[in-house]
């Protein structure tokens, strides 16, 4: 078994082994290319580390906690988080790190290196897993590059690889990965050059940027663009670029930098230098005998070859290919700091103005043709900020996984997901709507008339004060109706309120966060402390954006469900006036109005399975992802319609198909949550650490499999649900 | 959701592929476990195992008829965590007599043949376990059961 191997010493049979990028890079050092110094880490020193500690069979148990065609992208991105850490705390073995101790540190010492991955699967020509494994730049000295080499393993199960893999049907059990270390060539110009363009057969393409060439990989550096003509060699036109950054070394990996005036005038190659690396990657492909996409940097003047690669077909042509959407789930910091302030700016306070207008009209005033044009009006405003709810908030809830995944390196904490005490607390919207409740059903508990006169209903009977404080939450949160009564079909009144604060008032208010502001401070130190001096400040911008993110991960809905409130209360008034016998001629326009926006009829909501005849099949022991820790027993609340809501009685057990933010008021009467949807930042999940529940997610047919009023326990810790008694 | 039928075919099969179960039984309330060659009727309301009648569990199970047998399909590997099925039954065992076992040593002994001689000597005894219900447990932790209709 070779666990490390030079370019030199790779050989024809090795190319599993190394992988497409090391194999690729070993043949242009024996075809006379310059290449920098080079090292391959085998995918038999991957697999004597996983085999060693154990974690092979932990990653298969974690990715087969469930069907993996079940489980959501949240979920995946969960696993992918959970194994990254396994890899981070788990050492190399003795006999292994002493060989690549000894190999690092006598070929590179203190240089710096680039810690590449080189999967056997990357890089031929039916997949291309170009970005989905990681590479890192800029790695110094033995330890640190030890712990990169682990990096760039556990990317092998990145959310983004494992989709992938999962898309083209790659078995996860044969996966495996072999990791290249180079030595960091600090090239003052770089780039990429495509022999063949993917639009013309005919012409290649070389983008080059001023400095290294992360940048212009990562998108965040336009780059100078030349196209080739391939039978010629010749430029065919040059489309120049704004030239305002380059990447720098900076003291850990890169750093965006402002380009340097001079620079800025002219581009990064002269048209010799087009001619001259254009003519060396059509060498590369004369080699390969295949179209190749090169990567180059010029190390003062002289070109050095990166890495090569075949051109795949994959790029962007095939339809079926959705790489490029699993890439655009990871959004950069600078990328969430801009999206960050168009939310904040200019999104939230739109969703609530448009709210607000909506709301100033009331439908029950409108004559029929104009109650027709409202319904129609809110729906196409419901639907836009839907649109942007999916376009624009989405993918800022990135902004948790980005801090989760900076403080996991940082920190190597025993739970991956302890950085999630540091979001929390937050002032979300849903916590202030149950604050409010609590206080309401506080006065209720201290006030036997007050409880009474809600008992009967009796909104007369209610005095002032009290009477001053509902209409405030009414006006902030609604009156909660629709949320009980099913929102399609909602049915306006106080009746579901006020039984939601007769049942607060009967049993002692929740205790809250357990969570204590000393550990706080203390996991907020150490995590700064961890990072490092220099990135303090940016760790520090990181977790304030985090915490935006977090926040608003569960505010958005809210917002989002005020709008739709809107659109509901006039399909609700069209609906009444159709029922209505004396509104006759009500009936053609408002009904079109109806089925135009899809309000026509309602399909019902599907029930529990229908019991089997004779035997019967019971769930005992449900799986699902831990996501709020304790444990805590309850009958099941299960949640199947609107409705189901209104019944829900202290102490019970939350047992819904997916927590939504609107639904969340009934959690302080909660003793646990169980949700079908899965994933550790959701809503549910969000709101019972609030609270300090046991929480799972990810149960598939959770509201089917358990029943109301079923005795379960929920074991937060290892993501077990466990049905009835423990009596055979 | 697993059906009732997709829930016996997944019986059926580890059943079809294993030779060997665990009985537990017990002796004035101490466990006792043993290992038998079983076999399963197509209804899945029977296991079958044959015994010599000096072992502890025929004598334990003559004084308490309440067992239980666990099936798995694990094979030493750490991948049976995530890859092996264990199915435990419940239920209640007697041996059986006369014109009732040969129908059934015949198929007992398709899957057994080379315990011909064995299930023939008058020391041993054919054991049927009429099964309660079925616990399943896959991927680790998930537990489904089959209660069989009396």
């Amino acid at each position: 078994m070779n666990w490390i191997l030079s370019t030199e010493e790779i050989q024809s049979g090795d190319r599993h082994r190394v992988g497409g990028k090391g194999y690729a890079l070993s043949l242009l050092a024996k075809n006379g290319f310059k290449i920098p110094l080079t090292v391959c880490i085998t995918s038999d020193a991957y697999q004597e580390y996983v085999v060693s500690t154990g974690l092979r069979e932990r990653i298969l148990l974690e990715l087969h906690r469930k069907d993996f065609k079940e489980m959501r992208w949240e979920e995946i991105w969960d696993c992918a988080t959970r194994i990254r850490n396994m890899f981070l705390s788990k050492p190399f073995p003795d006999d292994l790190s002493r060989e690549i101790r000894t190999a690092i540190g006598g070929r590179f010492r203190d240089k710096s290196v680039a810690v590449r991955s080189s999967a056997p699967e990357e890089d031929d020509a039916q997949s291309s897993f170009a970005g989905l494994h990681e590479s890192f730049i800029n790695v110094a000295g033995v330890e640190s590059i030890l712990k990169h080499i682990r990096l760039v393993w556990s990317s092998l199960w990145s959310d983004a690889a494992l989709l992938y893999r999962q898309e083209i049907g790659l078995d996860v059990e044969k996966s495996s990965m072999a990791v290249v270390v180079q030595e960091t060539v600090t090239g003052d110009r770089s780039g990429v050059t495509f022999t063949q363009s993917p639009n013309d057969e005919n012409q290649g393409v070389i983008e080059s940027v001023y400095g290294l060439n992360q940048g212009l990989v990562d998108g965040n550096i336009e780059p100078d663009r030349w196209i080739m003509d391939r039978s010629r060699n010749t430029i065919v036109n040059h489309t120049p670029a704004e030239r305002k950054y380059w990447m720098v070394p900076g003291p850990k990996g890169v750093r965006l930098a402002e380009l340097p005036a001079e620079k800025s005038t002219h581009p990064p190659l002269n048209s010799q230098d087009v001619n001259f690396v254009f003519k060396t990657a059509r060498k590369a492909e004369e080699s390969f005998k295949m179209p190749q996409d090169v990567e180059w940097t010029f190390d003062k003047n002289s070109l050095v070859l990166l890495q090569s690669r075949p051109i795949t077909t994959l790029r962007s042509d095939k339809p079926k290919d959705e790489r490029g959407w699993y890439l655009s789930l990871h959004r950069s910091f600078d990328n969430l700091k801009a999206l960050r302030r168009k939310i904040e700016d200019e999104l939230v306070p739109g969703m609530i103005a448009v709210a607000e207008s909506l709301g100033a009209i009331d439908p029950a005033g409108l004559a029929d043709q104009d109650l027709a044009a409202e319904i129609k009006k809110r729906w196409e405003v419901n639907h836009k900020w839907t649109n942007i709810y999916w376009a624009d908030f989405i993918p800022y809830a990135h902004g948790v996984r980005l801090f989760g995944q900076v403080y996991n390196d940082a920190v190597h904490p025993d739970d991956p997901y302890e950085f999630i005490d540091l979001l929390t607390n937050t002032d979300m919207a849903s916590l202030e709507r149950n604050n409010m409740l609590m206080d309401l059903a506080a006065i209720v508990r201290s006030d036997k008339n007050l409880a009474q006169a809600l008992k009967q209903a009796d909104d007369a009977d209610l005095d002032a004060e009290f009477r001053s404080k509902m209409d405030e939450f009414i006006e902030k949160f609604g009156d909660l109706s629709c949320a009980v009564t099913g929102g399609r079909n909602c049915v306006l009144g106080t009746g579901p309120l006020f039984q939601l604060l007769l049942e607060m008032a009967n049993h002692p208010a929740p205790t809250g966060s357990h969570r204590k502001n000393d550990r706080l401070s203390q996991l907020h130190q150490n995590f700064l402390d961890s990072v490092g001096e220099y990135q303090k400040a940016w760790a520090e911008e990181l977790l304030e954006l985090a915490r935006s993110s977090y926040q608003m991960r569960d505010d958005d809905n809210i917002y989002l469900g005020r709008i739709e409130a809107q659109l509901l209360a006039a399909v609700q008034e069209a609906k009444r006036r159709l029922e209505d016998p004396s509104d006759h001629p009500a009936s053609k326009i408002l009904k079109q109005a109806l089925e135009e926006v899809d309000f026509g009829t309602e399909s019902p909501k599907s029930g529990p399975a229908a019991a089997a005849t004779g035997d019967n099949l019971q769930a005992r022991q449900l799986l699902g992802q831990p996501a709020g820790p304790g444990i805590a027993k309850g009958k099941a609340r299960v949640i199947r319609k609107h409705s189901d809501l209104a019944d829900f009685k202290y102490g019970e057990v939350l047992v819904c198909d997916a927590v939504d933010p609107n639904i969340t008021f009934v959690v302080p009467l909660a003793t646990a949550v169980v949700e079908r949807r899965g994933g550790m930042l959701i809503h549910g999940a969000i709101i019972a650490r609030e609270y300090g529940l046991p929480c799972i997610t990810g149960i598939p047919d959770a509201t089917s499999l358990i029943q109301t009023g079923d005795e379960i326990t929920v074991d937060g810790y290892l993501g077990i649900v466990t049905v009835g008694d423990a009596e055979l | 959701m697993i059906s009732n039928d997709q829930f016996r075919k997944r019986l059926a099969e580890l059943f079809g592929s294993q030779n060997l179960a665990t009985l537990a039984t017990h002796t004035d309330g101490q466990p006792y476990a043993s290992l038998v060659a079983f076999y399963a009727a197509d209804d899945l309301k029977h296991i079958y195992f044959v015994t010599p009648k000096t072992t502890r569990k025929f004598a334990n199970l003559n004084a308490d008829s309440r067992v239980a047998v666990m099936v798995n399909s694990s094979t030493n590997q750490a991948s049976d965590f995530h890859r092996a099925i264990s199915v435990t039954a419940v239920g209640s065992a007697e041996e059986i007599e006369g014109s009732e076992t040969e129908p059934v040593l015949k198929r007992y002994l398709i899957k057994h043949p080379h315990l011909e001689e064995f299930v023939r000597s008058p020391t041993c005894a054919l054991v049927r376990i009429s099964v309660k219900t079925y616990y399943m447990v896959k991927n680790f932790q998930n537990v489904m059961e089959l209660h069989l209709k009396p």
